[in-house]
């Protein structure tokens, strides 16, 4: 009954075909090695440890921040980005396992030319954030959520945003953004 | 002299909507700065070495190979040999490092020793702990002695409990700090008081406090935990003196910020209540204790809300525990307040066979603000469809059991210490300048509306600037106090500017200063249009000129304007569904009713409410502080088993503001904390309405609920 866990979030097996799949790149380690990203369209290069997550390289090498490091182990979803459109716990990927696959961030998306993506103008209207740190990991796990559910019912959003943690409380405002972005994307109205 | 008074309600153009938040799109786009998001050209990052164990002393410290360790800046020892070391988590010695990889490594190098001593860490059974209490002193009302002997009266007895919880803010403690070798200190905390807080920064590193900035943009959390440098800001910047004044950053690791960073005090009482069949209580009589950690401390204000009850026996005693020490939480020892009370009168209800309702209702004579709590226990009930889907406690058949319960809340609120700078510029261009923050509930947002409406303009033509230390200064975010605090003196800062641009303009407008007014975007004669001059043609009449005013809200002052007051009461009801085979509760439905006075933003007014309703589901059902007694250590000391609640656990939130012309003349009070109160002790009565027995000890989950319903203790 609680919304705690990897909901909706990295898939195991998906990681495991992952890592064997990584395994023909040979050993690497233990010191610092070069790693190539994908980073919201662009290919950027790090020299990292094989044992840095993915969000701490995001946040402390490349300083992509939108990503937030709270639980840093899997439960709270504010880490949250997208790895070849999957949403999945940046904290509980390794940089080096993501290598070759598009990784989307917050900051991938949610400005268009200073325009903001649906999902991000739906959190304003509805008033989803207070302090805000679990916001964007919101915002990433409902874009995914909706590119795979267009047309959700309420019942679906709660279960599509199981996988993230808000202290401050702002889940009433997320359940009704989320079913306006939905309307929104489709070309409805807000209301 | 400007007269600083809040426009009538009905005339308000800008206050009282419901705008959306100004930084809303900075913060959902992940664009908006967190200090914990800074990256500063040549920062260390530091971590620290917490003491596993809950009481010892540290023998010996030996830092020489983390010291040598590759990219490490500087170690500190912060437990020298000899300290005696209270509670697990105690930060012994922190390093900092070119990266967070290699100052964890070189931390973990770190050896240490400890000589082991006993410590206790918990305290649900007072027996177990009597070394540890210190008994505050027996207080007397009435003739308890005399009132539990009438005759016709019926008497209820329960013991009760509510555990620490952990503040858990996403955004853990922690700053960057620079503290350069001109003696400046560079300080970006993730803190409640940006203003406080330098005072605090100065005073630690014996700099001087004009020496030192602080700078925060945004916060992520404090709910009552961030008001200090604590002691990792000060070996921070000692670690950045050393490395010749790098900036350093440190913000704890999960499992620290949940052991260390902030947690409540339990609260537990054996209580006593008498009441006349009527229902008219006539005693309460308690023995109450808590642990606020190694200085004792939390004293639940017993009985909450029902002050007068004629006759009363009070004996608390403040345990000492070998666990860290509490920070404010918000509303601070009032949930405990509110459960020991609210639980025991339900109860009553049940054994004098009564609705609860009608028991809370029979005696709002007993609380400080009769009227206000009836007509809310009225509205709530309402609300919730009480006199329909209520039954007596124990009634119900079946595995599904739906239950009601009552919990209510007070609080004071009113506005803190605070100065606005109000610039109006040539071009037209305002700003409003206070050392205040916002927590995440609005604080930039009604700056703005109260500054727009004071001028006759829109939202967006005013410049909000806060979170800096070069602003005037404004108080801590505690006690629900900023929303009247920053309001009164921005309305009376921009009020005086407006003051001044009247002067500057009255002869062009062939008038007098104090015929004027600022509306729609124009400077005019009062109520004729005719005469008026555009915002901006009339700022251009200041050339080379810009206005820059101060307006100030003095907390004992402050009622005497009527801009802001204090006091407040609120009810909650909770609809709870209880399966009596695995006994887990689930929440239906959480209606708050609050009373509040004028209301600047009833957007994140409301959102406000939610979020203290969802607070006090997660304490309620979920949230606790589990500490081991043999290790003397947290067990859950990570977001997987300190649970909160996710997005489908909260069921429906109904809340009910009172904004009316009625509670609108009181002025600003303040709105993070009162409906934070009453939630937990809400649940808890819907629980026991549901299952047919007092489920004694919060939070209720399935093993406490199993437990009650089974007779054993837990
Ligand atoms: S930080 Fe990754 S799930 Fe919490
Ligand atoms: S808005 Fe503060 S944690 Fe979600």
């Amino acid at each position: 009954m609680q919304g705690i866990g990897v909901t909706g979030a990295v898939s195991p097996a998906l990681l495991q075909e992952e890592a064997v799949a990584q395994s023909a790149a040979g050993v690497m380690g233990p010191g610092a090695v070069p790693v190539t990203l994908t980073l919201n369209g662009k290919v950027v290069k790090v020299t990292v440890e094989p044992r840095e997550t993915l969000l701490d390289v995001l946040r402390n090498n490349l300083d992509v921040t939108g990503v937030k490091r709270v639980c840093d182990r899997g439960t709270c979803g504010a880490c949250s980005v997208l790895v070849n459109g999957k949403v999945m716990y940046g904290c509980s990927i390794l940089a080096i396992d993501v290598q070759g696959k598009q990784i989307t961030t917050i900051e991938g998306f949610a400005l268009t030319n200073g325009k903001p993506h649906p999902v991000v103008e739906a959190f304003v209207n509805n008033d989803a954030q207070q302090c805000g740190y679990c916001t964007p990991g919101f915002v990433v796990a409902a874009k995914a959520f909706l590119d795979h559910n267009p047309n959700p019912t309420s019942d679906q959003v709660k279960d599509g945003l199981g996988g993230n943690l808000c202290r401050c409380g702002t889940y009433m405002g997320v359940r009704k953004a989320v079913l306006e972005a939905a309307r929104v994307m489709k070309g409805g109205s807000r209301g | 002299m400007a007269e600083y008074k809040w426009p009538e309600m009905s005339k308000r153009k800008v206050m009282g909507r419901p705008f959306t938040r100004l930084d809303g799109v900075e913060k959902a786009a992940g664009r908006a700065r967190y200090n914990s998001d800074l990256n500063k050209p040549g920062m260390l990052h530091a971590v620290m070495v917490g003491c596993p164990h809950a009481h010892a002393k540290v023998h010996s410290i030996d830092v020489s190979a983390a010291e040598s360790h590759p990219g490490v800046a500087a170690v500190r020892v912060m437990a020298p040999a000899g300290t005696e070391v209270q509670w697990a988590g105690y930060e012994v010695a922190a390093v900092a490092a070119t990266t967070e990889i290699a100052a964890r490594d070189a931390a973990a190098k770190i050896r240490i020793d400890y000589e082991v001593l006993p410590h206790i860490v918990n305290e649900a059974d007072l027996k177990k702990v009597q070394s540890r209490a210190k008994a505050a002193g027996e207080q007397i009302e009435g003739d308890p002695d005399q009132a539990v002997k009438e005759s016709g009266i019926v008497v209820s007895e329960g013991t009760y409990g509510i555990p620490t919880l952990q503040h858990s803010c996403l955004e853990s403690h922690g700053n960057v700090v620079a503290w350069t070798p001109d003696n400046k200190v560079e300080f970006n905390p993730s803190t409640q008081s940006v203003t406080s807080i330098r005072a605090d920064v100065a005073r630690a590193l014996n700099v001087p406090a004009a020496n030192v900035h602080v700078h925060q943009d945004h916060i992520g959390g404090g709910f009552g935990s961030k008001f200090q440098p604590d002691r990792w800001g000060v070996e921070s910047a000692q670690m950045s003196k050393t490395a010749g004044g790098k900036p350093v950053k440190v913000f704890l690791d999960r499992s620290m910020e949940q052991v260390i960073a902030g947690c409540r005090p339990s609260g537990f009482a054996t209580v006593k209540m008498a009441a006349k069949k009527d229902g008219s209580i006539t005693l309460w009589d308690s023995q109450s204790w808590a642990s606020g950690g190694i200085g004792g401390g939390g004293s639940p204000p017993i009985p909450y809300v029902f002050t007068k009850i004629p006759n009363q026996r009070k004996l608390h005693s403040a345990i000492s525990l070998n666990t860290a020490p509490i920070r404010a939480w918000r509303a601070p020892n009032h949930q405990q307040a509110s459960y020991l009370t609210c639980a025991p009168m339900e109860d009553l209800a049940a054994k004098l066979s009564m609705d609860p309702l009608d028991l809370f209702l029979k005696n709002v004579q007993l609380t400080p603000r009769a009227d206000t709590y009836e007509r809310q226990l009225k509205k709530a009930a309402e609300l919730a469809d009480w006199k329909k889907l209520w039954k007596p406690r124990g009634s119900q058949t079946g595995s599904l059991r739906r239950g009601l319960g009552i919990g209510v809340n007070t609080w004071g609120g009113a506005g803190h210490d605070s100065t606005c700078r109000c610039n109006i510029h040539a071009d037209g261009t305002v700003e409003v300048e206070l050392g205040s923050q916002d927590l995440g509930t609005g604080t930039r947002t009604i700056i703005s509306q109260v500054a727009a409406e004071s001028l006759g303009l829109h939202l967006s033509d005013i410049k909000v600037k806060i979170g800096d230390t070069n602003y005037p200064p404004s108080g801590t975010s505690g006690g629900s106090t900023t929303v009247g605090g920053v309001s009164s003196s921005t309305r009376k800062a921009t009020l005086n500017a407006l003051d001044k641009l009247f002067g500057e303009v009255a002869g062009a407008l062939g008038s007098q200063p104090d015929q004027l007014e600022a509306v729609d975007g124009k400077i005019q004669v009062k109520g004729t249009p005719s005469k008026s001059l555009t915002w901006k043609a009339a700022c251009q009449k200041l050339g080379v000129k810009s206005i820059s005013e101060t307006g100030s809200n003095v907390p004992k002052e402050a009622a005497k304007e009527g801009l802001n007051t204090g006091g407040v009461g609120g009810v909650q009801i909770a609809d709870v569904t209880v399966d009596m085979e695995t006994g887990v509760a689930k929440m239906n439905r959480l209606i708050a009713v609050q009373d509040i006075g004028l209301v600047i933003n009833p957007r994140t007014a409301e959102s406000q409410v939610f979020g203290a309703c969802i607070m006090s589901i997660c304490g309620a059902l979920m949230e606790e502080r589990i500490m081991d007694d043999i290790t003397g250590r947290m067990l859950n000391a990570d977001m997987e088993y300190y649970k909160l609640a996710g997005i489908k656990d909260i069921g429906e939130i109904i809340v009910h503001i009172e904004i009316d012309e009625q509670n609108d003349k009181r002025g600003v009070i303040g709105l993070g904390e009162p409906p934070a109160v009453g939630g937990i002790a809400a649940i808890s009565n819907a629980v026991s309405n549901a299952v047919g027995v007092r489920v004694p000890t919060v939070p209720m989950t399935p093993m406490h609920i199993l437990n009650a319903l089974n007779g054993r203790k837990s």
